[in-house]
């Protein structure tokens, strides 16, 4: 990602922050140099309902290492948000967490 | 200071945009849509389209079965919403949320035909680079982008 306004440096989270066992699709966001940190950060507030600071982190963890969980649960749900995500253009993919 | 190009109004977002920066807007949503027509498997077209599925080659055939044509109906109405209001002063919420992946459409197609990586950007293009006009291009895409998100983000 690219045009940061000088981000500040989050904790680090974890790749299974968003994830609940329960819903086992995985929603995964992978970095790419094209998308800006202000868009792929207010897209993650825009379709998830993520605070400022949840999206930011996520986002941050998108371009430090390269892919973030963004979002867990069946497997409908996990393709409509890889769906929309596509609308959007992120680079995303879904997975079954095993 | 800067003017704005967009301010968020509460809903809908004022646009102040010079008409030559509007005249050089005004063909890039149609170039976008004829090369998606023309050429659907080129990689900078592909970027548009990208797989859901990584190791299910079953379910990323059923995902695009079901899906593909509804992404692509939402791509060609977002550049529809930002052709149609080039000239506009007032964007409604749906319209500027379609200039908006407009906008990140153009700069994944081009920003995929110019090879752009992390750095490109931090040293000043030099101007006998063949790609040089392409990434004015596209760096004025991504200031215009970054406004309309600074814009927008005060509506979430």
């Amino acid at each position: 990602m690219t045009i940061a306004p000088a981000p500040v440096r989050a904790d680090d989270p974890g790749l299974d922050e968003v994830t609940n066992p329960d819903l086992p699709w995985v929603v995964i966001v992978w970095n790419d140099p094209v998308n800006l940190m202000s868009y792929v950060t207010y897209v993650f507030q825009k379709l998830f309902g993520y605070s400022k600071e949840k999206a930011t982190k996520l986002m941050l963890d998108v371009h430090h290492k390269g892919r973030a969980v963004v979002s867990s649960g069946p497997r409908e749900r996990a393709e409509l948000d890889v769906f929309r995500l596509h609308e959007h253009g992120l680079w995303a993919t879904m997975e079954h967490d095993t | 200071m800067p003017r704005r190009r967009f301010t968020f109004t509460g809903g809908d977002v004022k646009l102040r945009i010079a008409k030559e920066e509007r005249e050089m807007l005004r063909g890039l949503p149609d170039q976008l849509r004829r090369l998606m027509d023309e050429e659907p498997d080129d990689p900078a077209v592909l970027r548009l389209f990208p797989p859901a599925y990584r190791d299910r080659p079953d379910h990323e055939h059923e995902y695009r079965r079901l899906m593909g044509e509804d992404l692509r109906e939402r791509r060609l109405a977002a550049l529809a919403a930002m052709e149609e209001t080039v000239d506009a002063d007032v964007l409604t919420p749906e319209e500027a949320s379609g200039w908006l992946r407009a906008l990140n459409d153009l700069r994944l197609v081009l920003g995929t035909r110019l090879d752009v990586k992390d750095d490109t950007f931090d040293r000043e293009v030099d101007e006998d680079d063949p790609r040089a006009q392409a990434l004015a291009l596209y760096g004025y895409l991504s200031v215009l982008e970054e406004e309309l998100v600074e814009a927008l983000a005060q509506g979430v």
